[in-house]
């Protein structure tokens, strides 16, 4: 077959085999035995050990964010607006999107390469033969926590962004955190916070199944574990801009209504 | 040249009984008409080159490999006919220590232990659980790394650990994957006492694979080796060092 050809079956193969996998995890996850301790220690690792990470990226996005539109908006004496937009584009787009793309990184090739070292080394098959079934404990779970966490997060990351815009409104324009409030939440609904927060729970779910994916079907050897993360890695953070894309579609469509 | 055997002091009904298992990947046939009985107590051991399918054998007794064709029973059950929740069940009868140990390197010596515990509870034969796992800890020599990590383990140790969760199930049968590879002589010499030590303890029957022809002379009741995909050649380790075929004699020189 012609190389391009062969590729592009590759492809379809690959997508096919992810398929499976999503729909296996989506049997698996509503059947017990329920893994609620390693559920709630994955929470613990992608969730709380991404705490200081996510808020570091936030803030600093908020803040320069926040400095490169401040002199075109001044320009157009627009000054008064740059809360409002920044609270806008934070919350929409820039906030979920970031931390999805940092949790790709972190989480998604942790999972990879966690889940690949597992494969090559037998210990999903010493789960197996103890009776544990592995898809259930290692994959099950980490999915699942990933899905709860990202949008806690995407919350988290928000929220100091916000806060770093408002330090450079505030050294800047004088602008005080009362009026920088006021003005950031007369210009945000609810029906902002909502497709964000749900786009969040996709970007949890493509994270986690490409990273549990890659790692889970590790081919042998070192070569096999780092090539599980660094895929995993490549394959998330696309996905993330194409359910990101789809997400927007579908609010446009709503808002429009 | 499949030579006649007497199972000797070994009777009764096997424990594994395999026939004319077959398995294959893609174009490479590894099991061609394989034939084992395992019975109990006895110290069974199968060598074969690297690549030869030993591995994949015990793979298949587990069900982590399916088998192409023939047929293969564990205590008296067809393995290819048993429903998850059954195999799970089964699984906790035969314990499998792998070449690499395989121990969960997240979790300390403990949770390693307590894993396969608290997944049959019912296999602490209301036992607390913290002195069941000190106890088998004490059978391996081991007791004190208890709070350790794998990655602060030697290679040896190991291989004593993963013993211990195999044998916290009490089972029935334990697999052995090349127990003494890449261990220095002195340490697989440790070992292999061990195994012995722990057959005699919990009277265990053992399928052990491996191309250490000294562990294989030293542990072995029985040995089979696996050329081709069949069981070539099988008797006591003295039995086949008397064989007169270049293909076997290979494995004694």
């Amino acid at each position: 077959m012609v190389k391009p050809l062969r590729d592009l079956a590759n492809f379809f193969e690959e997508a096919g085999k992810i398929a499976r996998f999503a729909g296996r995890f989506l049997q698996a996850v509503w059947k017990p035995p329920y893994e609620l301790r390693e559920l709630f220690h994955q929470c613990y690792v992608i969730g709380y050990q991404s705490l200081f990470l996510i808020a570091l990226t936030g803030f600093i996005m908020g803040l320069v964010l926040d400095l490169q539109t401040r002199p075109t908006m001044i320009e157009f004496g627009a000054e008064s607006y740059l809360p409002a937009m920044i609270g806008i584009s934070v919350v929409r787009e820039i906030g979920p999107v970031i931390t999805a793309l940092m949790c790709a990184g972190k989480i998604g090739s942790s999972i990879g390469a966690e889940l690949g070292s597992m494969r090559v080394t037998e210990q999903i098959d010493a789960m197996e033969v103890s009776g544990t079934n592995p898809f259930k404990y290692l994959v099950v779970t980490r999915i699942l926590a990933t899905m709860l966490m990202l949008p806690v997060l995407a919350m988290l990351s928000n929220a100091v962004g916000l806060f770093g815009s408002f330090l450079v409104e505030n050294l800047k324009g004088g602008v005080t955190p009362v009026l920088y409030y006021n003005k950031v939440m007369n210009n945000l609904a609810f029906g902002d916070l909502i497709p964000s927060f749900t786009k969040c729970f996709f970007f949890g779910f493509a994270i986690g199944l490409v990273g549990c994916y890659k790692g889970y079907y590790a081919k042998k050897g070192t070569v096999g574990v780092g090539a599980a993360a660094n895929v995993a890695v490549v394959l998330a953070s696309m996905l993330v801009f194409v359910l990101d894309l789809i997400a927007v579609l579908i609010a446009d469509i709503f808002y429009e209504l | 040249m499949n030579q006649p055997y007497s199972h000797g002091h070994f009777s009764g009904s096997p424990l594994i009984e395999i026939r004319g298992v077959r398995k294959s990947f893609g174009e490479h046939q590894v099991l061609n008409g394989f034939d084992l009985n395992l019975h109990e107590k006895e110290n069974l051991v199968i060598v074969g080159k690297s690549g030869s399918g030993k591995s994949v054998l015990l793979k298949c007794i587990v069900r982590l490999e399916k088998i192409d064709g023939g047929s293969l029973w564990v205590l008296g059950k067809s393995i290819a006919d048993l429903s998850q929740v059954e195999l799970d069940l089964l699984r906790s009868d035969v314990g499998f220590l792998f070449q690499g140990s395989a121990l969960y390197d997240s979790m300390t010596v403990r949770e390693n232990l307590q894993f396969p515990l608290r997944r049959h509870v019912e296999r602490s034969r209301g036992e607390n659980e913290e002195s069941l796992i000190r106890a088998t800890l004490e059978s391996v020599g081991l007791a004190h790394t208890v709070d350790m990590l794998p990655e602060e383990l030697s290679g040896g140790m190991k291989r004593r650990i993963a013993l211990a969760r195999t044998l916290i199930l009490r089972p029935k049968i334990i697999l052995y994957d090349e127990p003494t590879s890449g261990l220095d002589p002195i340490t697989a010499k440790e070992i292999i006492e061990l195994i012995l030590k722990v057959q005699q303890q919990y009277n265990t029957a053992s399928l052990i694979i491996t191309h250490d022809m000294d562990c294989a002379r030293v542990i072995s009741n029985r040995m089979i080796i696996l050329i081709d995909g069949i069981n070539y050649c099988e008797g006591t380790y003295q039995d086949l060092m008397a064989v007169d075929d270049e293909r076997v004699r290979a494995f004694f020189k």
